[in-house]
């Protein structure tokens, strides 16, 4: 049976109908990843024991009739900056290639407790600073439709674990662009839910006000079921919001008749491949086609996102990734001299070049004489790039825009130019800056045969609607479900 | 010329919170290195901070009390720096909008009455501590300090000598552990104070350059660094020279500070808002309840015991000067209703039985009652006040019943006068030379006359029934 076709919701139901059982699945995964992996370098680690016992007791549990959730049984894996009790934890850095958190996730918990199989740990940019997942330590991750080229990122394992066979659905975290980016490159879906949504605690802090964890998936029901797992109030996350699991049970209807989507103009101008133009504005009229009112609009101040958007994040990672400094866990350097040593010799080892730039940059910002020219005329723009989002869904229920500039790169076309590479985040920062919801769901191909992704994007809480259009538009469209010589080529 | 001193507090105290600011972990003091720590208060990869509310509780009631603006709505705010006692290298504190500001507090020196100025009071984690490895030659890191929380109390710069800091630093120790936010113990560093000071021509309008005096541990020790550190200032100046701004250190072997690091080479803490705490919103019935919640101050107590109970401003101010005290006396006069005799057996018997047996405020286990009781059998004349002492001491030491006790060992007092009478012809007959000495105008020899009538009595007959039969029969 060809696994690599079926959605984590369609493989729940056949382990429920025992058509198939959670350790065959799971033995099935592990044999993709074996298969494809030398290929893809989607994971860091792949707990293959822990998968197949965990994967028998799910088994034993569905057997004996315990109610579990829809996805009981059915193997995924988690970004590799999300904690996982006992099991490496690295964030694709050196600083922690060796740390093991006593504790897990709380979206880890939860998916536990919902009876996921985890496979593994997925590869990622260095502490999930950049969009190719190029500076990974652990070796860049390669795009399965051509592995020439990057998977996007930082979440790059994430989206070309799912998009080569190699789990069914994956976490991902995304504080610029980093599950809508690398879902674009890789022709899968994925959501990067409203700041406070889902539990941060566990995930190890990039830019704390920016992060979301959120998931990747074949499909966005996929994508729907998962965040209606991870999501809701944790107290052990004091920016966690006190409201329920989002439900998605009502936006399956493929009904989007009088729903108002509004169309950035300047979002689709100079900047914007053709190549991903042209889907895009594709899929817009194909909404149009089910019923969508669709108008264009102006949207000038995320003209500013980027350089806000770099500011703040790299304030907030200065100060969070002052913790590794070869004391506590983690790399040090052996044979110091004296703890300044310690300090230089370990942070200088143990951090890559695009993680250090950006402590560096984010260090500048924050200190004493330019702390009023940086970062707080930063969070000035962020405050009116909300103000204008909130303008703009007082008239639409949603904003669709490209998700990136571009096609997937080929490897080491960007990585010697950050600031092209921060480009790339143009249409993304602005959402995570706003704190609201945006989903990447895939909308067609380059000329290269190189996938698209388009972009919706919610107001706060809004992750119902844009899954109830992003469902309608896969009902109607099969780009979701083309595959590659990974997917296909995975046996089982 | 003459200098005018001139000095600002940033005191820290320990909150006596059960857990920790940001995690469920114990504040105890001591206990083994690492044994009270979490992935929080260690800083792992990924954890977050939840705040204890009832740190704010306290840093509200500490503001009330010392008069000063309850910011509404305060933030957190991290303060970046490497250290390894600091597992996150940043300590979150609040630098932009701390919860109290603009408070005063009274104190007198010398019978002068002077308003100190708070400046803020903000909420903030302390550190943990580094352990020297003599054996190993190598230091240790011990994090059960780590998120234990602390307020620190800045002032203004209105001090003006170092008795006006003791008087300062007394009230403010006095205050919190009445209110009971901190234990206030400096030498567990529960409570401990950086001095910044200077001098100044008097009469001139401009601080002097200043410094910063650190590692002093008792109030003792921060009134002879402030002594020692002026002095040394005045004499740079004296000869021709300048205060260099800079942190100093309280050597209290050597009596004198010594530099620790200028200001040239002050770190750039790069304060910035903590994004994973949301701001801190208070609300006016919060601080109204907690204003009707508050705890009687002392200042308040000790009118209250002079217009109330007819006590001296004297005895009310020792009665005051501890919170456990005032609780004992409370007690006491809640059941016996005699306020006078209470205050005697409780400044005079209990706090002299205390220094005896060192025994500290908050380790009194004396029951109320039974030292009610003792004041009931006296004011009732059932015995007379060197019993009741004696009494109280058993009470004291052994926790007896005291009624039981002075059945048990025939302690009543004698009320038989023919008794008494009986006594004194004894006494006096065998005491002729002092009698001679009473009538020659020698005062002393009564109260030897006294003494030993009272001794052939065993110490049970009421004094001044011995004193007024001793005056008739040496008429």
């Amino acid at each position: 049976m060809d696994f690599n076709t079926k959605t984590a919701l369609e493989l729940g139901q056949m382990i429920k109908n025992k058509e198939i059982s959670s350790p065959e699945l799971t033995q099935a995964m592990l044999d993709n990843i074996e298969s494809n992996d030398k290929d893809i370098n989607a994971y860091i680690t792949v707990d293959k024991e822990g998968a197949l016992a965990r994967a028998e007791e799910i088994q034993a549990a569905i057997d004996a009739g315990e109610e579990l959730s829809p996805l009981a049984g059915v193997p995924m894996a988690v970004k590799d900056n999300i904690c996982t009790k006992d099991t490496l934890t690295s964030c694709g850095s050196k600083m922690l290639y060796n740390f093991k958190p006593p504790y897990n996730a709380t979206v880890v918990d939860r998916l536990k407790d919902a009876g996921a199989v985890v496979l593994g740990k997925l590869n990622m940019d260095e502490f999930a600073m950049g969009g190719s997942t190029e500076t990974s330590y652990f070796g860049a991750t390669k795009n399965p439709w051509d592995i020439e080229r990057v998977p996007g990122g930082s979440s790059g394992g994430s989206a070309a674990s799912v998009a080569a066979g190699e789990c069914t659905y994956a976490l991902g975290s995304d504080t610029g662009g980093s599950i809508r980016q690398p879902c674009s490159f890789c022709g899968v879906s994925g959501i990067k839910p409203t700041y406070g949504t889902v539990s941060r605690y566990g995930l190890v802090a990039f830019a704390s006000s920016l992060d979301q964890i959120g998931p990747v998936g074949r499909d966005i029901k996929d994508c729907a079921q998962v965040l209606s797992i991870i999501s809701g109030h944790d107290a052990k996350d004091s920016t966690s919001i006190k409201r329920d699991a989002l439900d998605f049970s009502d936006c399956f209807t493929k009904d989007i008749k009088g729903m108002k989507i509004g169309v950035p103009v300047n979002y689709f101008g100079e900047g914007l491949d053709e190549d991903v133009k042209k889907p895009v504005l594709e899929a817009i009229n194909t909404l149009k086609g089910l019923g969508a009112e669709v108008e264009e609009f102006e949207m000038k101040i995320t003209d500013y996102a980027i350089p806000t958007y770099y500011v703040l994040a790299c304030a907030e990672a200065s100060s969070n990734l002052s913790r590794y400094d070869g004391i506590k866990y983690g790399y040090r350097r052996k044979d110091c001299e004296n703890l300044l040593d310690v300090y230089y010799t370990s942070r200088s080892d143990g951090f890559g070049m695009e993680v250090k730039r950006r402590i560096m940059l984010g260090s500048f910002v924050l200190s004493s004489g330019y702390y009023d020219a940086y970062y707080n005329k930063a969070l000035k723009v962020r405050r009116l790039i909300k103000d204008s989002f909130d303008s703009a869904f007082s008239k639409y229920d949603m904003i669709i825009s490209p998700v990136a500039p571009t096609v997937a790169y080929k490897i080491g076309e960007n990585s010697s130019d950050p600031l092209k590479m921060y480009l790339g985040d143009v249409y993304t920062v602005s959402i995570n800056l706003a704190g609201i919801p945006g989903v990447s769901v895939p909308c067609g191909f380059g000329a290269n045969g190189m996938p698209v992704g388009m972009q919706l994007i919610g107001n706060s809480f809004d992750e119902p609607k844009l899954v109830r259009a992003a469902y309608a538009f896969q009902q109607a469209t099969d780009f979701h479900l083309k595959q590659n010589k990974y997917s296909k080529g995975g046996k089982a | 010329m003459n200098y005018q001193t001139v000095v600002g507090l940033e005191v820290h105290v320990e909150l006596a919170t059960k857990t920790k600011i940001f995690c469920g972990c114990t504040t105890e003091f001591g206990g083994e290195p690492n044994t009270h720590v979490c992935p929080v208060c260690s800083g792992m990869p990924g954890v977050l901070p939840v705040l204890n509310k009832k740190v704010v509780d306290y840093a509200i009631r500490a503001g009330l009390a010392l008069n000063c603006d309850i910011t509404r709505v305060n933030k957190f705010d991290r303060k970046n720096y490497f250290y390894p006692d600091l597992p996150k290298a940043y300590q979150v504190s609040q630098l932009y909008l701390p919860i109290c500001r603009n408070g005063k507090v009274e104190i007198e020196v010398n019978g002068e009455k002077k308003h100190i100025g708070i400046h803020e009071i903000h909420m903030e984690e302390d550190a943990g501590k580094l352990v020297h490895d003599p054996w190993d030659d190598c230091t240790l890191v011990d994090y059960n300090r780590c998120g234990v929380p602390l307020l620190e109390i800045v002032s203004e710069p209105d001090f003006r000598s170092a008795d006006e800091v003791v008087a300062y630093l007394t009230k403010l120790r006095d205050t919190l552990m009445y209110l009971g936010v901190s234990d206030c113990k400096m030498q567990e560093g529960s409570m401990r104070a950086d001095v910044n000071i200077s001098v100044m021509p008097v009469g001139a309008s401009r601080f002097g350059t200043r410094t910063e005096l650190k590692n002093m541990n008792s109030f003792k020790a921060i009134y002879r660094a402030i002594n020692f550190e002026s002095a040394r200032q005045i004499d740079i100046l004296e000869n021709g020279g300048k205060v260099v701004q800079e942190t100093r250190r309280w050597d209290a072997n050597k009596d004198a500070t010594f530099a620790m690091r200028s200001k040239e080479n002050a770190q750039d803490y790069r304060y910035f808002p903590e994004p994973d705490l949301l701001p801190v919103e208070i609300s006016e019935d919060w601080i109204q309840y907690t204003r009707d919640n508050m705890p009687e101050l002392p200042e308040a107590k000790r009118a209250r015991y002079v217009s109330e109970y007819n006590l001296s401003e004297y005895d009310a101010s020792v009665l005051t000067s501890d919170r456990d005290i005032a609780r004992v006396f409370e007690a006491v006069v809640a059941i016996c209703n005699n306020p006078r005799e209470a205050c005697n057996m409780v400044t005079g018997e209990m706090m002299k039985l205390m220094s005896e047996t060192s025994t500290l405020p908050e380790e009194l286990n004396i029951d109320a009652a039974k030292i009610a009781a003792i004041v009931d059998m006296l004011t009732s004349n059932k015995i007379n006040r060197n019993v009741a002492k004696d009494v109280f001491a058993e009470v004291f030491k052994n926790d007896v019943d005291p009624v039981k006790f002075v059945e048990e060992n025939s302690l009543g007092m004698l009320n038989d006068d023919s008794l008494v009478e009986k006594t004194v012809d004894e006494v006096l007959a065998a005491n002729t030379k002092s009698v001679e000495d009473y009538k020659g105008g020698k005062e002393k020899a009564f109260g030897f006359l006294v003494g030993q009538t009272m001794k052939a009595l065993k110490g049970k007959a009421d004094p001044q029934t011995v004193n007024k039969i001793l005056k008739e029969k040496l008429k």
